[in-house]
């Protein structure tokens, strides 16, 4: 008999107290009610995302390639990635150089290592939470992007924050590989203390872009 | 109203005076106060120690003596979560002691429940010029859910000032054979609370449950700190012309 | 570099009097869980009645896959296939260890980098790849502390909670440059100059290791899905970089559907670092072309679980999503910490755990539902609802009915023979009240464990039942 066998015989042999007609399909929760929002989505969002010590901006459309080149040049950002497919006018106003990077034409991890760091775009943002998730889409590239480079700038149309946890889960694909950030990378191993920066982007930068891009 | 009472094997050895002040409390109030001599132990140490069979036996005993009764009252807040969360797992589901032990248990209180819901009372006439810190027993409080009655009948008491102290919901270590089995750790967690409630400024420690004030006070005692320990009832017993008897 | 295990190590009331005595880590250790004591009851109380519907629906959710473990084993088996994965079935830890072994060498590599694990610890997964001349990197901080010093994990989030900051720093400085990337010479005890100096020494490494070992979270029967959540980003780098990924994952992890995380997403981050989220959290179904591990590897751990599993009372530990919000609520662990407990699942869920997953093996196995005053904090913060006083009463009761603690079993049958009568009852109060004066301050015997630290209460003239026959109040 083969482990998978055995285990699933000692599975079925440790439930015979469970009546043979229980109904095996759960059925699905009713929709988990969210915590007191304190404010409107965008608001909390932003107010999550600084509790995380994450930097925010928010602008108009108009102003966003304006926005992502003062980022850039506040952090000192000359050389940064980004996917290729993210839309092209965000870019418009910057300087630094852009590496693109694609599944086809992946940067080296010794290139990425070398950026100043990376801009992409995300899928859904949780203002509960202060959550920006990741999908692989359009704009936000492979995972490895957003995780070596020591800046991450990310893009957050108005449209896309959900207020909570399980609106984000609903509208997400789960065949496709997903990054949940919450903030900079953070530690809570020394003293159960929380302090920020160890393997992930050290600064999260996240723009708010209030109408449709 | 006519109470029924079961002292417990704890309080009937050791804390007599706790169920003295209980039968002069509620009889002041004017109730009667019926003792069943037939009542011994609710089984307590036997189920937590793991030796269900003789708790199950104890538990027979206790429901048989007590299924008659209108009220009972508990003065000690872990006996009456025995009786009241422990027995109907006792018996095997559906048995004639869970049905018994489910159909007596909502008729089983701890003393503040038995003043606050059943006869409505707060202000119960007390007289208890001391300061208190009050440590709220971890059945009392979590099992019971007696959340803030202990401290609404205590302010009510006039003379008396309940003070505050430091981790006041952690438990104070004593738990059964727990403190003889993990001596060591039921000591520190011992020795823990009774900073504490040193550290309060309090006079006097009191709970609805004198197993932990006994340990607590054990460690009082033996560190020669001045503080006494009382239980709640006996606080509420006392009046301008009867003080503590303990 | 050996690992160190908890092979030998004695029963828990020695274990933990030494621990007691031990000023540092009592310091270390209070001040460890009353920060996330807080940090916890905030985001907890953030979230008022709606914590409870949670609570109790992540509790509905976990009991109801555990009825129906068998049919969802297999539900996610065969996701897991479809979206590219291989699966694997190991029926204890011996099984785990070469089946890993075996994937690690088909690569041809002899370097890991792993992502924090329990099931890779309670497996002694490091050991057995050490034998193979394989080296497991641990990346997550606090496993890297404990890797570095040769030390046993005390906690299950933070394995390295029993250290303070200034032995933190110490280890780095004398061990890091045997693994690797040196410390820097100049490094301080500040909690931002150790993780920076983490993130130096594991850098180059997470860069060049093409294979790594995970554990999971959840893992998604409908769709397939594993979930990793934690801080650091350790993790991202373990998942995403390398060419092949390996998950130790145990047969209790699953959940039925992709939805359900909803209900997980927000339990397990406020209750295990008292946050709204977690820094990061990555899932994966699978292989993604062109995106992270091009060959994924689950490997499904029995190792006792089934076990549990068929105890009606005991199977409700099977719901733990180890958030460990009950070692730091738990005023034992606070004042034992971890390693008391013999075992890589510490604190309360460990003190369940343990006897179930090993069985009642040892005198370690059979203190651990002793190791606990009932006080119920555990289950009050537990995020699914685990009844821990009520499985720890459980097992005391499989330890009372083996064989041997032939002392106890008399104690407690005297006890039981007293109490049965109230005769008998009332001729020991009696005889106690009139041998009052005799009773010494300090008892000797098992006994003696209260007297050496508390007095006795003194012995009344008179039990309660005589007052009350001479009040004259009457019987009924």
């Amino acid at each position: 008999m083969s482990s998978r066998e055995r285990i699933l015989a000692r599975v079925r042999r440790a439930l015979v107290d469970v009546p043979a007609d229980e109904p095996w399909t759960r059925v699905p929760a009713e929709t988990v009610a969210n915590g007191p929002g304190t404010g409107p989505a965008l608001e909390v969002l932003e107010d999550r995302l600084r509790d995380y010590r994450a930097l925010v901006r928010r602008a108009p459309a108009s102003r966003l390639a304006a926005e992502v080149a003062a980022a850039l040049e506040r952090r000192g950002a000359s050389r940064v990635v980004v996917p290729a497919d993210i839309p092209s006018r965000w870019l418009d106003d910057t300087r630094a150089r852009t590496l693109r990077d694609s599944r086809e034409r992946p940067v080296s991890l010794e290139d990425l290592d070398g950026v100043d760091g990376v801009v992409t775009g995300c899928a859904v943002a949780v203002a509960e939470t202060g959550t920006l998730v990741l999908d692989g889409g359009p704009g936000q590239g492979r995972r490895a992007l957003t995780l070596v480079p020591d800046y991450h700038l990310c893009v957050v149309r108005a449209d896309q924050v959900v207020d909570g946890v399980p609106q984000a889960v609903r509208l997400l694909d789960p065949s496709r590989p997903l990054t949940w950030i919450s903030g900079p990378s953070a530690t809570s191993d020394i003293e159960l203390n929380r302090v920020e920066g160890v393997h992930g982007p050290r600064t999260l930068e996240v723009l708010l872009v209030e109408a449709g891009v | 109203m006519r109470i029924a009472l079961f002292i417990t094997c704890v309080n009937d050895t050791l804390f007599p005076d706790t169920g003295r002040a209980v039968v002069r409390l509620l009889e002041r109030l004017g109730h009667e106060v019926v003792f069943p001599a037939e009542q011994t132990c609710c089984g307590q140490m036997h189920h937590n120690t793991g030796y269900r069979r003789s708790a199950g036996r104890l538990a027979v005993r206790f429901v048989r003596t007590f299924e008659g009764a209108d009220a009972v009252v508990v003065p000690s807040a872990s006996c009456a979560a025995m009786i009241r969360d422990g027995y109907p797992r006792l018996g095997a589901g559906g048995s004639r002691l869970s049905r018994k032990a489910a159909r007596l248990a909502p008729r089983v209180y701890d003393l503040t429940e038995l003043l606050m819901d059943v006869l409505g009372v707060t202000d119960v006439g007390a007289y208890y010029p001391h300061k208190v810190a009050y440590h709220p027993t971890c059945h009392g409080l979590r099992v019971l859910g007696l959340g803030d009655r202990p401290h609404r009948l205590l302010r009510a008491v006039r003379g008396l000032e309940l003070v505050e102290m430091t981790g006041a919901t952690e438990c104070g270590g004593f738990g059964g054979t727990f403190a003889l089995k993990n001596g060591d750790v039921s000591s520190a967690m011992g020795a823990d609370k009774a900073r504490h409630a040193v550290d309060s400024g309090a006079e006097v420690l009191c709970a609805v449950d004198n197993s932990c004030l006994m340990h607590i006070g054990g460690v009082l005692s033996r560190q020669r700190s001045g503080m006494r320990v009382a239980h709640l009832a006996e606080i509420l017993a006392c009046t301008e012309k009867e003080g503590l008897t303990r | 570099m050996s690992s160190a295990t908890f092979l030998g190590m004695p029963p828990f009331p020695k274990a933990a009097g030494k621990a007691v005595g031990d000023a540092r880590l009592r310091h270390n250790l209070r001040r460890a869980t009353h920060t996330i004591r807080d940090k916890r009851a905030a985001a907890v109380g953030e979230l008022g009645e709606d914590w409870l519907r949670l609570r109790a629906e992540g509790a509905a959710i976990k009991e109801h896959t555990l009825r129906h473990l068998d049919r969802y084993l297999e539900q996610l088996e065969d996701s897991v296939r479809r979206a590219g994965g291989r699966v694997h079935w190991a029926a204890d830890a011996a099984e785990a260890n070469e089946i890993v072994t075996d994937l690690v060498r088909a690569t041809g590599e002899t370097d890991v980098v792993k992502v924090k694990s329990m099931a890779t610890q309670e497996i002694e997964l490091n050991g057995a790849l050490a034998e193979a001349g394989i080296t497991a990197y641990e990346t997550d901080l606090a496993e890297l502390i404990v890797q570095l010093g040769q030390d046993l994990p005390s906690h299950i989030l933070v394995p390295a909670v029993h250290l303070g900051r200034a032995q933190i720093r110490e280890i780095f400085l004398e061990q890091m440059a045997e693994w690797g990337v040196p410390a820097p010479s100049g490094l301080t005890d500040d909690p931002r100059a150790l993780a920076e100096a983490a993130r130096v020494h594991l850098r180059e490494r997470f860069l060049r290791t093409r294979t790594a070992i995970s554990g999971a979270n959840f893992a998604v029967a409908d769709t397939g899905t594993l979930v990793v959540l934690e801080s650091e980003g350790n993790g991202r780098m373990c998942l995403t970089l390398p060419q092949t990924l390996i998950s130790v994952v145990g047969i209790e992890k699953v959940v039925p559907t992709w939805t359900d995380l909803e209900v997980f997403l927000q339990l397990l981050p406020r209750s295990s670092t008292g946050e709204r989220m977690n820094p990061y959290t990555s899932t994966w179904t699978g292989v993604t072309p062109g995106d992270g591990p091009q060959e994924f590897h689950l490997v499904l751990l029995d190792n006792g679980r089934t076990d549990v599993l068929a105890d009606t009372v005991g199977r409700q530990a099977l719901r733990c999503i180890r958030c460990s919000a009950c070692l730091n609520v738990c005023p034992v662990y606070e004042r034992t910490g971890g390693h008391a407990y013999g075992s890589v699942y510490p604190g309360p869920i460990g003190a369940i755990l343990t006897p179930q997953l090993r069985g009642m093996a040892s005198a370690v196995e059979e203190a651990l539902p002793y190791a606990s005053s009932l006080c119920g904090a555990c289950y009050e913060v537990c995020p699914v609802a685990i009844d821990i006083p009520e499985v720890l009463v459980h097992l005391r009761e499989r330890v009372a009915d083996s064989p041997g603690h032939p002392g106890e079993k008399a104690l407690m049958a005297g006890a039981e023979a007293v109490l049965s009568s109230p005769r008998a009852l009332d001729a020991v109060q009696r005889a106690a009240g009139l041998g009052r004066g005799a009773v010494p301050r300090r008892l000797p015997g098992p006994a003696g464990a209260w007297t050496d630290t508390r007095d006795l209460p003194e012995i009344p003239a008179k039990s309660f039942r005589q007052w009350w026959d001479e009040s004259g109040r009457g019987r009924s």
